[in-house]
């Protein structure tokens, strides 16, 4: 294996749980709602990815638990602010709070055991290919999920009705109401969508980045996923350019300070943040566009009149 | 949850020691700064604990407040913890200095007993470990196992503590191969598994064979296990993470510590002071040298014995700094003031020191 395919890999791995929660943020946002809780519900997926896969040996099974465990906890957000119509911005922080102490709790008796890993495709042949083949054809199953899903989303916010309706929720909840749209259930769906994909994005911790659990080990990628997904202008394929290009700098920067380079290790920590908010706020200067994009509605309560 | 059961079982306890009154038992605390189940500092600390309530029995008994933020809280918890009847409190990190200090003044009483710290008081003692001399043999290791002659360092902030691991590890492996090299990669995090594993994948992909880390988590051992290099674990044992992979651990054993200071406390010993502990006093342990050569283990076995009993130094002269210029002459060993205030790396090491 060469040294650009080696980073190649460690990219992607970088990149995908950053991908997939900020993925999921994306169509919650859309639909006009504000979860802060992203960070929550992915360590939750975390420890469910893990806390399954070790009992029963099966990291496929973790995934499905750790989606299930997102979608379930990002239901209480849910019903807290779309039912109760608590104040979104404080709910999504108390549920990342929250997920940060209820994980830890769960995962007391996971700490210090090695995880199961899930395992590589490995296709005769094409996963030889040299440069590419590993990259293309050799990885595990969340990263072709995560590239999937950036088709599905695109395909679903701009070529389905359902995605229309969701936009158009997300624009003015008023007026979709007045069209007979069940406002309140829409976002109910995206929230638990959003839900699944944060706890899916903390499988990726805990079953393919690091195979293991620690407290805290999310060590704030979903507010990194948060904000990549304003960063992208909310457009899903800004969200995969912003989350590599994280991932790519991330690396970058390692491989620079190992070869010694002699930049303070303090900036070069921060060059993943700084890049990104640039490059994305340079491709987001049409205002017209951008304005077109934005979910008007983000964050604005709805309550249904009668 | 944890923290209200505490707090709940505190002022229970406080209560039933009002009222009985006649038990003479030793109340200790302890100030965390992470939760125990890091599986590296605070895990450590809570085994010292854990370990002092085992041999002291019902002689003492303990309480812990977990992730305590280093600002005002930390005043607030070590308060609280004085106030709930604790004669002996141990602050476990660097940043509760100041409060720790602020405390002991209020209560006279109460002995206090501070981590890495520099400050003193008639009651408050300060306790140091040279993990660096373990770094030492860690280094003779991997200069006798690397095929390639470059051994990959994971770095958390370039402090004082992590460069005397640095360089002690460099003039050990120098003492095996003068033209070994280290190259250092700053993860600028304690603790970010994720990180920890990329900066590891990335000094792997760079050609280094063997891995140290002075990050907190079990990452960089796991993805040294998954390339099928050697890595050594840090803080505490982490073998389980890698099997054919770990060479040896630094494990910090603060438990014989906790129980003589307890103990002194019980017999009316106890006396401030600033001690700056090793191999010497049992508190930097190796674990057990795996996965190596009979003669590399031979090796290893003596290095350590030779610093456990003072016969070497790993700051000894003649040493050159990263620039050229002289630091120690042949035979000179550095002092501890020189060893705890370190910002500067020794000639050797392949990376420029981020001030």
């Amino acid at each position: 294996m060469g040294m650009f395919e080696a980073i190649l890999l460690t990219i992607a791995t970088a990149a995908t749980p950053l991908l997939i929660a900020a993925m999921g943020e994306l169509v919650v946002e859309r639909s006009g709602v504000l979860n802060l809780g992203v960070e929550g519900m992915m360590i939750m997926g975390a420890v469910a990815g893990f806390g399954v896969a070790q009992l029963t040996g099966s990291a496929w099974l973790g995934m499905f638990a750790a989606i299930l465990a997102g979608a379930a906890f990002s239901l209480l957000f849910g019903f807290l602010t779309l039912t109760l119509v608590t104040n979104q911005v404080a709910t999504g922080l108390a549920l990342t709070l929250l997920g940060l102490g209820a994980s830890a709790m769960i995962g007391e008796s996971f700490v210090g055991l090695p995880g199961v890993r899930m395992q590589s495709l490995n296709i005769p042949v094409l996963t030889g290919l040299p440069v590419v083949g590993k990259f293309l054809f050799g990885q595990d199953p969340i990263f072709y999920i995560s590239i999937l899903l950036t088709i599905g989303v695109t395909w679903f916010l701009f070529r389905t009705r359902a995605g229309l309706t969701l936009r158009a929720v997300g624009d003015n909840h008023a007026s979709a109401h007045a069209l007979g749209v069940p406002v309140v259930r829409v976002r109910y769906l995206a929230v638990m969508f959003g839900g699944a994909c944060a706890g899916l994005a903390g499988a990726q911790l805990s079953l393919v980045y690091v195979p293991q659990w620690v407290e805290n080990m999310t060590s704030g990628r979903g507010w990194i996923a948060l904000a990549l997904v304003v960063f992208a202008s909310w457009r899903p394929w800004r969200i995969l350019a912003g989350a590599y290009l994280f991932g790519a700098v991330t690396i970058g920067q390692l491989h620079a300070q190992a070869l010694g380079i002699g930049i303070p290790s303090q900036f070069m920590s921060s060059l993943p943040y700084l890049a990104t908010i640039v490059v994305l706020v340079l491709i987001s200067r049409n205002k017209r566009l951008t304005l077109m994009n934005t979910p008007t509605s983000l964050g604005k309560p709805f309550v249904p009149d009668r | 949850m944890k923290k209200l059961l505490m707090a709940l079982s505190m002022a229970a306890s406080f209560a039933v020691a009002g009222a009985a009154h006649a038990e003479e038992k030793l109340k200790v605390g302890f100030i965390y700064i992470g939760p125990p189940g890091d599986f590296g500092w605070t895990y450590q600390h809570d085994q010292g604990r854990k370990e002092m309530e085992k041999a002291l029995g019902d002689k003492v008994e303990t309480t812990f407040l977990e992730s305590v933020p280093e600002g005002a809280d930390a005043e607030r918890s070590i308060e609280r913890l004085a106030r709930a009847g604790n004669k002996l409190i141990f602050t476990t990190s660097f940043g509760y200095m100041d409060a720790t200090i602020k405390v002991a003044q209020k209560f006279p009483n109460v002995k206090f007993e501070h981590a890495t710290g520099y400050k003193t008081a008639d009651n408050v003692a300060v306790y140091n470990s040279r993990f660096y001399e373990g770094r030492y043999v860690q280094g003779v290791i991997a200069a006798k196992m690397s095929k390639v002659g470059v051994a990959g360092y994971i770095g958390s902030f370039p402090i004082p503590e992590v460069v005397q691991g640095i360089n002690s590890f460099m003039l050990g492996a120098q003492s095996v191969n003068p033209n070994f090299k280290v190259k250092v990669i700053w993860a600028n995090a304690w603790f970010d598994p994720g990180k920890e594993a990329d900066a590891a994948k990335a000094l792997v992909d760079q050609g280094v064979d063997i891995i140290t880390q002075h990050t907190d988590s079990t990452a960089p051992m796991q993805v040294a296990a998954e390339r099928k290099i050697k890595a050594f674990g840090q803080a505490s044992d982490m073998i389980k993470f890698g099997p054919e992979t770990q060479l040896t651990a630094i494990v910090d054993n603060w438990g014989p510590y906790y129980i003589e200071r307890a103990k002194a406390v019980i017999d009316g010993t106890w006396k401030t002071h600033n001690v700056f502990h090793g191999m010497h006093e049992n508190l930097v342990v190796m674990a057990p040298y795996t996965n190596m050569p009979d003669d590399v283990k031979k090796l290893a076995e003596e290095t350590q014995a030779k610093i456990t009993s003072g016969e070497l130094k790993p700051f000894t002269g003649p040493v050159k700094k990263q620039d050229g210029s002289e630091w120690l002459k042949a035979g000179e060993t550095a002092d501890d003031k020189t060893i705890l205030g370190m910002n500067f790396y020794v000639a050797g090491v392949d990376d420029k020191l981020p001030q």
